[in-house]
C-alpha cells in the first residue's frame, strides 16, 4: 500500500464529570456493601435449619476423601464468625479477579509485540493503562493475604500437621507452601513466589512502559524490537506463574483437592474478562470522541478476542467437569458436588454457564455484532459479570461451604473495586499520549481491513 | 450475441490504479463481468459492489444439524436402544455426550460449508476454469468484461472506457 496517512495526536483528559461517576460507583458501592456487612452481622446462625440438609450431604461425601478424623468439627473451632470469614472471602475473591484484569493489560500488550502484530498498535496505550493495577494489586494481595489466610487458606494452620491425627494429604503437600521451612511454620516458600511474581510482572510493565515514552521521544525503531523481546520474555515467565498464581491463591483453598487443568482455567478466566473490559473500555473511548483511529475493523477484531476466548473458557471449562464428573473419584468429586447441590453455588453454577458460554456465544455470532459499538457494549458486561460469578465459586464454596451467600456485600465490594480499578486506569490513560504516534506499526493498524 | 462468449479483457498493473478502476468503470454503466488478482486486494469486494456471501449462515445451519443429529444419536442408542451402565452414570447423561456432539458440529459445519461453496461458485469435478489472461496469475490484474451484458455500448467504447479508467491494456476474448 503506498499512502500513508497522518495521525491525529490524542490525549485522554479525565474530566470531572468522568471521576465523579467513579466517586459516586464508589460511595454507592460502600453504602451497599456498609449495608451487607450490617445484615450479615446481624443475621447470626439464620439459615443453619436450612442448610442442614446439604451440610449432611457434604459431610458424608467429604468423609470418603478426608482423612483427619472430624475435619467439619476441628474446623470450626478456629475459624473467625462467619460474618468475618464471608467479609474476608469476598474480599480476596474480588481482589484475585482484579488482579486477572491489571495483568491481562500487560499481557495483551505482550502479545501483540511478540506476534509483531500492527492491527492493535492503536489500542496498545488502553491496555497499557490496565497494568497500572499491577503495584497496587500487588500490595492488595499481599496485605490482604496476612489479614485473611487463617479463614481462607487451612493449609496454614500448623494443627494440622502435628500428633495422630495429622492430615496425611496436607503433609506431603506441606513443602510446596513452607519449604525449607518445616511444616505449620511460615509460608515461606509461598510468600516469595507471591512477591516475586508481582515484582516481576510490575517490573515488566515498567520497562515496557519506559520503551512506550522513550518511543514517543525519539521514533527510533529499536524501542519496537527491544519491547518484542521483553514481550517475549514476559510470555515465558507469565506462562509458569499465572499458573502457580493459580494454584497458591485460588487452588489452595480446597487444599485437599486438585486439578491439572486448574492453572489453564484460572488463565481463561483472566484473560478473557481481561479482553472483554479492553473492548469495553476502547468502544467507550471511541463512542466519548477518542481513538478516532480506531474502526469498526478494529472492533471486530476485539469482539473476535470475545468470542473466540467465551469459547476457549468453555472448552476448559468443560475439559475439567467432563473428567471429574466420568472418573467419579470422591475426593475430586467433591469439588463438584459442593457447587453444584448447595445453594447459592448451584444457581451460580448453571448462570456461570449461561453468561460466560451461551450468551457470548450467540450475540457474538455474527460478523454486524462483532463490529458494533452498542452491540460490544451489552456483551462485555455480561462477561465481565459472569466471570466475577466463576471466581465467586471457585473460592468462596472451599470457605463457607454451605453458609455460603452472595448478597449486597459482594455486590458492594465489586463496586468498590470496580470503582477504584476504573479510576487508575483512565488515571494511567492520561499519563502517555492516547496513541503512540511513533509505534512502527501505527500505519499497518490504520490499513487493518477485515 | 450469447452471454458468457464475448469478452474485452482490461489489464491493471497497479492494485490502487485497479480499486479506483473499478469505481470508474462502473461508473461509466459498465457491468464488470470479475476481476482475477495475483494476490487478495482489499477493497475490492465493495468496490465491485459485492454482497457479503451468506455462507456463514449455511454453516450455522449444518453446524445445528450436526448438533441435533450428534444428540439425537447418542440419546436414541445409549438411552432407549441399549442402555448400558457406565459408571453408574444415567443412561442418557449430558456430559459425555458432549465431546461427539462437538466434533459432529464441527464435521457437518465444515463439511456443508465446502459443498455448499463448490455449488454455489460452480466448481464440480472436470470442470475447468477459464483464463482470461494467464499473467493473472503473476503480476496483472485482469478485469474482464462480457459484451453481452453490456449491449448498450460498442467494444470501442467499452475498451476506450477501460484505458481511461488506468488499463496499460484493453484486449479481446473470445471463448467458444
Amino acid at each position: 500500500m503506498g499512502h500513508h496517512i497522518a495521525v491525529e495526536a490524542e490525549q485522554y483528559v479525565f474530566k470531572p464529570e468522568t471521576k465523579r461517576k467513579i466517586f459516586i460507583l464508589i460511595g454507592v458501592g460502600l453504602v451497599v456493601f456498609v449495608l451487607g456487612l450490617i445484615m450479615a452481622m446481624n443475621s447470626g446462625s439464620a439459615g443453619h435449619g436450612e442448610g442442614h440438609a446439604s451440610a449432611e450431604i457434604s459431610k458424608s461425601l467429604v468423609a470418603s476423601a478426608e482423612v483427619s478424623a472430624e475435619p467439619a468439627a476441628a474446623e470450626e473451632h478456629h475459624g473467625s464468625a462467619t460474618w468475618l470469614k464471608r467479609l474476608y472471602t469476598s474480599l480476596w475473591m474480588n481482589n484475585i479477579y482484579f488482579v486477572g484484569l491489571g495483568i491481562v493489560g500487560l499481557f495483551f500488550v505482550c502479545i501483540q509485540y511478540a506476534a509483531q502484530a500492527g492491527w492493535s498498535s492503536g489500542m496498545q496505550r488502553v491496555a497499557m493503562a490496565m497494568g497500572r493495577w499491577i503495584p497496587i494489586a500487588g500490595l492488595l494481595t499481599i496485605g490482604l493475604w496476612f489479614l485473611v489466610s487463617g479463614d481462607l487458606f487451612h493449609w496454614t494452620h500448623h494443627d494440622v500437621y502435628e500428633g495422630e491425627a495429622a492430615d496425611k494429604i496436607l503433609t506431603k503437600k506441606a513443602p510446596y507452601f513452607f519449604w525449607p521451612l518445616h511444616a505449620g511454620s511460615f509460608p515461606i516458600f509461598y510468600i516469595v513466589r507471591m512477591v516475586l511474581f508481582f515484582g516481576l510482572w510490575y517490573w515488566f510493565f515498567l520497562a515496557i512502559k519506559k520503551r512506550m515514552e522513550a518511543e514517543d521521544l525519539d521514533a527510533d525503531t529499536q524501542h519496537w524490537y527491544k519491547s518484542r523481546s521483553l514481550s517475549a520474555w514476559f510470555l515465558v515467565f507469565f506462562a509458569v506463574s499465572s499458573s502457580v498464581a493459580a494454584w497458591d491463591w485460588v487452588m489452595s483453598i480446597d487444599a485437599h483437592w486438585f486439578s491439572t487443568m486448574f492453572g489453564w482455567y484460572v488463565f481463561a478466566s483472566w484473560w478473557v474478562t481481561g479482553l472483554a473490559f479492553l473492548a469495553f473500555t476502547v468502544a467507550s473511548l471511541k463512542d466519548a470522541g477518542y481513538l478516532k483511529i480506531v474502526n469498526s475493523n478494529h472492533l471486530h477484531d476485539l469482539g473476535k478476542f470475545c468470542f473466540a476466548f467465551s469459547i476457549f473458557w468453555t472448552y476448559i471449562w468443560f475439559s475439567q467437569f467432563m473428567l471429574i464428573y466420568y472418573a467419579n473419584i470422591p475426593e475430586e468429586t467433591v469439588y463438584f458436588i459442593e457447587r453444584m447441590r448447595t445453594s447459592p453455588y448451584s444457581w451460580i453454577f448453571y448462570t456461570n454457564l449461561i453468561l460466560n458460554f451461551v450468551l457470548p456465544f450467540l450475540l457474538l455470532m455474527t460478523r454486524d455484532a462483532k463490529r458494533q459499538i452498542s452491540m460490544l457494549r451489552v456483551v462485555t458486561p455480561i462477561i465481565m459479570v459472569g466471570h466475577w460469578f466463576d471466581f465467586y465459586n471457585m473460592i468462596t464454596p472451599g470457605v463457607m461451604k454451605y453458609e455460603g451467600s452472595l448478597g449486597l456485600l459482594e455486590i458492594g465490594l465489586f463496586m468498590i473495586f470496580m470503582g477504584a480499578f476504573l479510576f487508575v486506569v483512565l488515571n494511567g490513560l492520561t499519563k502517555l499520549p492516547l496513541i503512540g504516534k511513533n509505534h512502527p506499526m501505527l500505519q499497518e493498524s490504520l490499513h487493518h481491513h477485515i | 450475441m450469447d452471454a458468457n462468449k464475448n469478452f474485452v479483457v482490461g489489464i491493471f498493473d497497479d492494485e490502487d490504479i485497479l480499486l479506483e478502476g473499478v469505481e470508474k468503470v462502473r461508473d461509466n454503466g459498465v457491468k464488470i463481468h470479475e476481476v482475477y488478482s495475483p494476490f487478495p486486494v482489499h477493497g475490492l469486494d465493495e468496490a465491485l459492489g459485492y454482497k457479503r456471501s451468506r455462507l456463514p449462515m449455511a454453516a450455522f445451519l449444518f453446524g445445528m444439524t450436526g448438533t441435533s443429529l450428534a444428540l439425537t444419536m447418542q440419546i436414541w442408542m445409549l438411552g432407549y436402544d441399549w442402555p448400558m451402565i457406565i459408571g453408574g452414570k444415567n443412561f442418557a447423561s449430558l456430559p459425555p455426550f458432549i465431546p461427539v456432539t462437538f466434533e459432529l458440529t464441527v464435521l457437518l459445519a465444515a463439511l456443508g460449508m465446502v459443498a455448499t461453496f463448490m455449488i454455489v461458485s460452480d466448481m464440480k469435478p472436470y470442470k475447468w476454469p477459464r483464463q482470461f489472461d494467464l499473467r493473472s496469475t503473476d503480476d496483472k490484474h485482469v478485469m474482464a468484461i462480457d459484451l453481452a451484458l453490456n449491449a448498450g455500448k460498442s467494444k470501442e467504447d467499452i475498451k476506450r472506457i477501460l484505458k481511461e479508467a488506468g488499463a496499460s491494456e484493453a484486449n479481446d476474448k473470445n471463448f467458444d
